[in-house]
Formats: C-alpha cells, sequence, structure tokens
C-alpha cells in the first residue's frame, strides 16, 4: 500500500508533505461521507438521530458486504460483473429454501461459495478474462433466480428478521454493522500474513509464484471469499426487504464497484480498502435516495443526481491526489 | 494443412465456428424448417450487436479499464433524439441521423473529458454519465414511444434476397472498420496504446487525442445505433439499448479481442454477434423457459471462452 519508490525519499521535508498527501488521501472516503451527511444535516437536521441513520441506511448493510466482496476480487486485478444477480439469487434462495428447507438452503448457499471458488480456478488455470466469466454467470444466476421464484414473493426466515430489525442503544444497529464489517475485513486482510499474499497477487503476481507462493489458491480464495459476501449480502437484503424478487440485486454490480473505487481501491495493483470501501458503501447508499429527497429533486433527476455525486466526490478525490504527485 | 492451421490460429474462427454449430443445432431440431429465414433474422438482429461492438471494440483494446458503460443509455437518447427529430416525416430522415450522431459523439467526447479531467477511471466515468443521460432521456423522452417515419422504418427492414440491407452496409462498415485498425495510424494508434501506453507516448503518438477520437467514435456508434434500433423497432424508448451493454462486452471479447487492450479483431465481433443472436434464437426454438434459456446463455458463453482459452502468459 505503502511502497514509495526509490529517488522520492531525499529530503525530509519533501517526505513530510508526501506523506500528509497520502493520509488525506487515505481520509478522503471518509471526507466524502463527512460531506454528504453535512448536506443531509443541512438540508433537514432531524434526520441526523437514531431514527433517522436507521431509516436512511436502511439499504446500507448489504450494499457494503456485496462492496467487500467486490473488494475482494478487484484485489486480485479481477471484476466481477455477477455480483448484483449473485445477490437476487441468494436473496431468491434465502426468502424460500433457507426458510422451507433449511439444510437444503444452506447446502445451496455453501455450495454457490463453491462454484465461486470453481470460476477462481477456471480463470487462473485457463487464463480467462473474469470479466467474460462473470458475465456469463451473471445469466446464469439470473436465471437460476427466475427458476427459484419466478414471481416477487417468499419471505424471509424469522431468525434472519429478528436479526436485521435489532435495535441497540445509541448506536444505529447499520451503523454497528458497518463498524463490524470494516473492522473484521480490515483485520483480515490488512494485518494478518496470508492477507499480504492475498494483495500481493494483484500487486506483482510475479514475485509471489518465484517466493514459492501457489497462485491457484489465492486467485480460489479471493473469489471464494467474495462469494461468501455475496451470500452475507444477500441474506441481509432479505432480511431487511423481507421477501425477495430475482431481480433485486441487479443494481448491485455498479453499485459495488464505484464504492471499492469511492472507497480508494484502484482496479490494478492489488491496492484496495476494506476500511474505505465500507464508507464508500455508506457514502452511495446516503447519496442515493435520502439526499436526493431532502434537496426536493424531482423523479426523473433522481438517477442524474446520483451520478452527479460520484463525479462531484471524485473530482475532489482528484483535487488532492494532485498534490502528491 | 499449413492454412488450415493457420486459420484456427486466427481468434475470431472459433466465434463463427460456434454460430454455426448453434445453427445447425436449430436446423436439425426444426428438421431443416426457417433455416434460411433464422439467418435473415439473425443477420438483422446482429447488426445492432455489431454497431456497438465495434465502438466498444476500440474503446477496450485502448487498455485495461477502458470501458464504455454509458453505451445502453446512449442508445436509448439518441433514438429518442432521432424519432423527435425525425418528427415522423421522411424528408427529416437524414437529419435525425445526423442528430442521433452528433448526439453519440457529443457523449463519447464529455465521456473522455470526464476520464482526463477527473483522471477517474472509465468504468466508473462511463457509469456516473450514463446516469446522468439516463435522465436526460427519461425527461426529454418523457417515457413515451415515439414512432419512426415509415420510410425509415421500411429502409431498417429492408431485405433484398433474404439479407438485410443494413446488414450489408454494416458489413461494408466493418471492413472500414478493420482498415482503419490495421492499416491507418489511427488504427496502428490504439493498438499502441493498448500495449503499451508509456511507449506509445515516449514514441510519439497522441495518447489524449486518440483516446479522445475513440470514445468520440464509440459514443457516436451508439448514437447511430440508437436511430438504427428505434427505425426496426418501429419506436424508441428508454429501455432500448439495456441489453446492449452485456452484449457489446460479450461480443468484443468472444470474438477474440483482448480484454488486456492492444489486440482488437474485427471479424470476431461479427461472429460473436451472430452467434449470441442464434443462441437465443435456438433457446426459443426448443421453446425453454425464461430462467433455463438465461441459465443456458450464461453457461454456453462460460463454455466458449473456456474453450477458446485465454492468452498464453507472456512471460
Amino acid at each position: 500500500m505503502t511502497a514509495i519508490a526509490p529517488g522520492t525519499l531525499p529530503k525530509s521535508s519533501q517526505r513530510g508533505s508526501a506523506a500528509r498527501a497520502r493520509l488525506l488521501r487515505g481520509l478522503l472516503p471518509a471526507l466524502s461521507l463527512a460531506l454528504v451527511l453535512m448536506a443531509i444535516a443541512w438540508l433537514n437536521p432531524r434526520a441526523i438521530s437514531y431514527f433517522g441513520f436507521n431509516l436512511m441506511l436502511n439499504l446500507a448493510i448489504p450494499i457494503a458486504l456485496a462492496t467487500i466482496a467486490q473488494m475482494f476480487v478487484i484485489a486480485g486485478n479481477e471484476l466481477d460483473l455477477s455480483i448484483g444477480t449473485f445477490v437476487g439469487f441468494v436473496g431468491c434462495v434465502t426468502a424460500t429454501w433457507l426458510r422451507d428447507a433449511p439444510l437444503l438452503g444452506i447446502f445451496v448457499l455453501l455450495g454457490s461459495i463453491g462454484v465461486y471458488a470453481l470460476l477462481g480456478a477456471l480463470i487462473h488455470l485457463r487464463n480467462l478474462p473474469s470479466i467474460v466469466v462473470t458475465l456469463g454467470m451473471s445469466f446464469v444466476w439470473q436465471g437460476l433466480a427466475i427458476l427459484i421464484l419466478p414471481k416477487p414473493g417468499g419471505k424471509a426466515p424469522d431468525w434472519l428478521l429478528s436479526i436485521m430489525s435489532f435495535k441497540p442503544p445509541y448506536i444505529p444497529f447499520p451503523i454497528l454493522a458497518a463498524l463490524l464489517i470494516a473492522a473484521v475485513v480490515h483485520f483480515g486482510l490488512m494485518r494478518t500474513s496470508y492477507g499480504v499474499i492475498l494483495r500481493g497477487s494483484g500487486g506483482n503476481a510475479a514475485a509471489l509464484r518465484r517466493a514459492g507462493w501457489s497462485l491457484l489458491k489465492t486467485k480460489i480464495v479471493l473469489f471464494a471469499l467474495t462469494g461468501l459476501f455475496g451470500v452475507l449480502s444477500g441474506m441481509a437484503l432479505i432480511g431487511i426487504t423481507t421477501s425477495a424478487d430475482a431481480n433485486i440485486g441487479n443494481g448491485y454490480t455498479l453499485l459495488s464497484i464505484a464504492g471499492v473505487i469511492l472507497g480508494g481501491g484502484e482496479f490494478v495493483g492489488g491496492r484496495v480498502s476494506p476500511i474505505g470501501a465500507v464508507l464508500g458503501a455508506l457514502t452511495l447508499a446516503l447519496a442515493a435516495s435520502p439526499l436526493l429527497t431532502f434537496m426536493h429533486i424531482p423523479p426523473d433527476w433522481q438517477v442524474a443526481a446520483n451520478g452527479a455525486i460520484l463525479i462531484i466526490v471524485l473530482a475532489a478525490r482528484v483535487l488532492i491526489s494532485r498534490r502528491e504527485r | 494443412m499449413t492454412s488450415v492451421r493457420t486459420l484456427l490460429e486466427k481468434p475470431w474462427v472459433w466465434s463463427f465456428a460456434g454460430a454455426l454449430v448453434v445453427w445447425v443445432a436449430t436446423v436439425i431440431f426444426t428438421g431443416g424448417y426457417g433455416a434460411g429465414g433464422m439467418v435473415t433474422a439473425a443477420l438483422s438482429l446482429a447488426v445492432f450487436t455489431v454497431i456497438v461492438g465495434v465502438g466498444q471494440m476500440f474503446v477496450i483494446t485502448l487498455g485495461p479499464g477502458n470501458v464504455d458503460l454509458s453505451l445502453p443509455a446512449n442508445i436509448g437518447l439518441a433514438s429518442a433524439v432521432a424519432m423527435k427529430v425525425m418528427g415522423g416525416s421522411d424528408s427529416m430522415i437524414v437529419v435525425g441521423l445526423l442528430a442521433a450522431l452528433a448526439c453519440g459523439a457529443a457523449i463519447g467526447a464529455i465521456n473522455y473529458l470526464l476520464i482526463w479531467a477527473l483522471r477517474i477511471p472509465p468504468i466508473i466515468a462511463t457509469l456516473s454519465a450514463s446516469f446522468i443521460i439516463q435522465s436526460v432521456d427519461i425527461s426529454y423522452g418523457r417515457g413515451l414511444q415515439i414512432k419512426p417515419p415509415p420510410g425509415f422504418a421500411d429502409f431498417t427492414n429492408w431485405q433484398v434476397l433474404g439479407i438485410p440491407v443494413l446488414a450489408m452496409l454494416t458489413v461494408l462498415f466493418t471492413i472500414g472498420a478493420a482498415l482503419a485498425l490495421q492499416r491507418m495510424i489511427y488504427g496502428r494508434s490504439v493498438l499502441a496504446i493498448g500495449q503499451n501506453i508509456r511507449a506509445a507516448w515516449l514514441a510519439g503518438v497522441h495518447v489524449g487525442r486518440i483516446r479522445f477520437l475513440t470514445y468520440t467514435l464509440c459514443g457516436a456508434l451508439g448514437g447511430i445505433d440508437g436511430a438504427l434500433l428505434a427505425g426496426y423497432f418501429r419506436g424508441a424508448n428508454v429501455d432500448i439499448g439495456n441489453e446492449y451493454l452485456l452484449a457489446s462486452i460479450a461480443v468484443v471479447v468472444i470474438g477474440g479481442t483482448s480484454v488486456a487492450g492492444g489486440k482488437a479483431n474485427v471479424p470476431g465481433v461479427w461472429g460473436a454477434g451472430l452467434f449470441l443472436v442464434l443462441l437465443l434464437t435456438m433457446l426459443n426454438t426448443f421453446g425453454v423457459s425464461a430462467g433455463v434459456r438465461l441459465v443456458l446463455t450464461g453457461l454456453i458463453i462460460v463454455g466458449v471462452i473456456t474453450a477458446a482459452g485465454g492468452e498464453k502468459a507472456v512471460r
């Protein structure tokens, strides 16, 4: 993450300013979130409350989990264009089999994580472009979802409903959950030695292979983790919406990619940040509807406002990273 | 024998072989009935995928991360613009087509401006742009179906001896695109940038100008595609381009163009376009349900790409 190119170190003052710029860049996802929160507080002060956050961040948990899922493949220089339909598939399984036949449901969900692991192996062994493979898989998941649940419906298992409607004292549940997700993934990917290897597979695969690590294994692990977090995202989504629809997750593919990039991740080089990704997902979740509702933007232009917010946040990021150079 | 081997080494052979297999399978299933009609239908539908596919191919060839996600929104808006400008009168057809072309080109130029000015990855830039374009389209077209002039609708559906005229024109266009890619400075520059952007820059390639041209070209092709689609399906609407996001990327890659950039393939776009359309026709002929059709489409795409294999690692 913080590799410094040789030859850029000579003066301590320069190093200091570079470090400051890098710190600023690291803080950017948090700054973007703060910006959106301030806008909301200014437009509607009452929204900044326990209940306000519960409402506004309602869908933030599944979005954050899907973003983390996407982050794992991006860490390995791949892209998953099927995560949205996969979340929809998991949602359909959760709202039908997981409730009616828990064993079958658990088996199918674990099996789908296994499919992800196999995809990782296939992509590595045959040296395939992940974009195309996951594009193909997006049709498969969507088709399976339609087969399981041809019409919107089904019902979430009761235990899942009670987890997702948990109301802890003082801190709204979505914020608590986001903190937990960020902390767990940050520890796993940034602080453990195998996490370094996983990120290294995106940073410098050749060096890792020469050092004797199995790239096949890292690819499988990264894809399996994507599958795991995709399953968690789908389950969380159904816990909130209580029923499912085969198209429920379709928007998550692009949302998750945007969240990773907003959180400071990059498409190549294994440069990702779990905390940033979660913050990016929260920013997107907030910017998506609550902010727009408070700004009285007509429905026709809500999608445009989404795009504009994304562009503004990224423009701010450029202004700050330019100082890094 | 050697000529067969060199033919088999061409990356685009696989997409045509796939299309042929799917066609033969369907013809066997129907007992020979409708074999010719199927080719006609496949040609007329593949045209739309091929046109945007060529644009997407040039963009993808620019290197990793380059992809235009704004095509569906672009197609939707351009179809509305074309139909509104034509206003149902035959005399305005050319003006309408030019308007759609200009609208698409403007979108492409804006895409590149975002990429260049904000230095954001093209995926995110074109995604954000597509959100805005979508809203403009909803607001401009009011979500209503706008009918094309009768002359234009007839032209897009015109066939000579069972071959759609639009397909013939598109073949000419793709030959032009192949020449531009392999024989013109522009195409060679695109390939050079895709192989190594820094080396291309050091070699004196106008990197910024070529990238700008490529995004504008892709946008313009999306625009013209929108107008033609509205003519063919006799009406413009917001969702008309939705399926072309995945389809445009899929035909490029199945056709043998490298996702890593620097290696493009025009004939493959045709092969893959025909393959995808024939695949859909086959599954419809077999009478499978929507869910099964999606699953099979996905599995076949994964199967084809696995069989064709990726590139050998260069190390």
